[in-house]
């Protein structure tokens, strides 16, 4: 926590300052850069790639939410608890099928850019919201749920007013587990012509350029850092409100 | 009035509630006792629809609960939950005001109730409304859990075991508190415990579950006074019979003039108070304060032969 504090807001400096003055960090990343080449990233500007990253994680993340508490819903009711199996079985190849492969199959489909990335960054992040949503949606206090129905609450009632939210904590593990892959995983969608902070860390691959790895590579692990930690923090507010 | 009517639930070939048929008064504490396992929880939960009868029906003046919808029912019929149950992510005015919410009452009628009922179940409004469950102790949790129970002044509170988690004084507290607010807003009341004690303290009448069926129901006088098997005595206990007994008898009803030593009994005291009371002072008499005329008495004496008469 005391580490926390000052650790954070200088995280937040060094990163708003990678993307908005990537000139300022030339004489650290120069020893890595091949001699006489350039060694700060130019092709485009880093705020727009960072933008369009965080703008395609995003975008994916809340479309695999949706479609994974949904599912996660529907499989802890009654009703539904006959597609519990089908619906693990489902969501579990979304996330052994490799990001590479689904791209390489999509682009035929939706062409190269964001579409194919949209679709891989989707898939590989349904299975943690979907499993962390189960999880928290069929470990509920049962004497609550019992009360819930008790004094008259109707199905629908029961679900926004007390399941969803007691399940709350444990789905947003799932989701920040999932937008932190996410984060990661993007930057293979500039191999399809995604704009993505990848663009930055496949240019240092082509050119044998290091400096531009390590400048790529550093932007994305403090954006995953720091929304984790983010999220973090935002679980724990949530728990300690309800007293666990 | 709640009719029980022929009620039956069997879970795999085993009756859990067998036959079971009993008319509840309005206004009046029935008390449902009995060992763990021998039904209790299910008949009561069949009377709000947590659990669907095999066979029989519930009446509620008059009315089938088979014909209303059974989320409807339940917001008429307050409940209180084995081990309160509330709402973790809810403060206590939120869990409180629960079934108010439901049944749209205006936000400045729900706040009053809360703090009525904090107020009646002696926990200071200012001080508790905003906690949240975690923040309060076992006891404060049950009588919050009590109070959502109570908020929509429903016609028939159910109770499950609700002084369970509490210890013996608090428990105690409890049960006055129940009665007095149940004489004061004249509710009716199922509630279920274990423990015959209880039972006999807070009844108007006591109903005994053995092994999914009702064996007795009657007055607390009449169960320990003529237990109808040999399990409702083994649960009255023989030892404690004539003890029971002198507990259900107020000192009124047997005092007479005269004089007598030490220090005098409050009138709503009992047979058992007063003879503990000339026991552990050796005397042979106590004085009773009575309102109006002066001090009255009751004799060791007239104690027995009281005990004696087994009703
Ligand atoms: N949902 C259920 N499914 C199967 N058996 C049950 C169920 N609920 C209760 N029972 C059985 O019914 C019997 C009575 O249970 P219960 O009403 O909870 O007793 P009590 O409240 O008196 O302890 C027990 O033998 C219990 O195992
Ligand atoms: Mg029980």
């Amino acid at each position: 926590m005391r580490i926390g504090t000052i650790l954070r807001p200088a995280l937040i400096v060094v990163l708003i300052a990678l993307v908005l003055r990537p000139t300022w960090f030339a004489p650290v990343f120069a020893p890595f850069a091949p001699a006489g080449g350039p060694v700060i990233y130019d092709r485009a500007s880093l705020l727009s790639l960072s933008l369009s990253h965080l703008t395609l994680v995003v975008l994916a993340s809340a479309a695999a939410t949706l479609v994974a508490v949904t599912l996660a819903i529907l499989v802890t009711r009654p009703a539904g608890a006959a597609f519990r199996p089908l619906s693990r079985t489902i969501t579990n190849m979304g996330q052994t099928f490799p990001p590479v492969a689904v791209l390489a199959l999509a682009v035929p489909m939706l062409g190269f850019g964001a579409g194919p990335t949209l679709v891989a960054l989707f898939l590989y992040g349904l299975l943690p919201i979907f499993e962390n949503a189960m999880t928290g949606l069929s470990t509920l206090p049962p004497a609550t749920i019992e009360a819930a129905r008790g004094i008259g609450l109707n199905r629908w009632q029961r679900l926004i007013r007390v399941e969803l939210p007691l399940a709350l904590p444990v789905m947003l593990t799932g989701i920040r587990l999932s937008v932190v892959i996410s984060l990661g995983t993007a930057t293979i969608g500039s191999t399809v012509a995604a704009r993505t902070l990848g663009e930055v860390i496949i240019a240092g691959l082509l050119t044998n350029n290091t400096a531009y790895v390590l400048q790529g590579g550093l932007i994305v692990g403090l954006f995953a850092v720091l929304i984790y930690d983010a999220l973090v923090q935002l679980e724990a507010r949530l728990i300690s409100r309800t007293g666990g | 009035m709640i009719e029980i009517d022929g009620i039956t639930k069997v879970y795999d070939g085993t009756a859990a509630v067998d036959n079971v048929s009993m008319i509840v008064e309005t206004g009046t504490i029935t008390v449902i006792v009995g060992t763990s396992g021998s039904g209790k929880t299910t008949l009561l939960r069949m009377i709000n629809r947590l659990v669907e009868p095999t066979s029989g029906e519930v009446r509620i003046n008059g009315d089938a609960t088979s014909a209303e919808k059974p989320h409807l029912l339940r917001r008429r019929i307050g409940y209180a939950i084995q081990g309160h149950g509330l709402f973790p992510h809810h403060t206590v005015a939120r869990n409180i005001g629960a079934v108010p919410e439901l049944l749209n009452w205006s936000k400045g009628d729900i706040r009053a109730r809360v703090d009525e009922l904090l107020t009646l179940l002696a926990m200071e409004p200012a001080q508790f409304r905003d906690r949240y469950p975690a923040e309060l102790s076992g006891g404060q949790q049950q009588r919050v859990g009590v109070a959502r129970a109570l908020a929509s002044r429903p016609d028939l509170l159910l109770m499950d075991e609700p002084f369970g988690a509490l210890d013996p004084i608090i428990r105690m507290r409890a049960q006055e508190d129940l009665r007095r607010i149940q004489q004061q807003l004249g509710s009716t009341i199922m509630l279920i415990t274990h423990d015959m004690e209880e039972a006999i303290r807070l009844g108007d009448r006591v109903a005994v579950m053995d092994a999914g069926r009702l064996v007795q129901h009657g007055t607390p006088a009449e169960i320990v006074a003529r237990p109808a098997t040999e399990f409702v005595a083994n649960m009255v206990g023989d030892v404690e019979r004539p003890l029971r007994l002198l507990s259900l008898v107020p000192v009124s009803e047997i005092m007479e003039e005269g004089p007598a030593e030490g220090d005098a009994l409050p009138a709503e005291a009992s047979l058992r108070d007063a003879l503990s009371a000339c026991l552990w002072t050796g005397r042979d008499a106590v004085p009773v304060m009575r309102d109006g005329s002066g001090p009255g008495r009751v004799t060791l004496a007239s104690i027995r032969a009281r005990a004696e008469r087994r009703a």
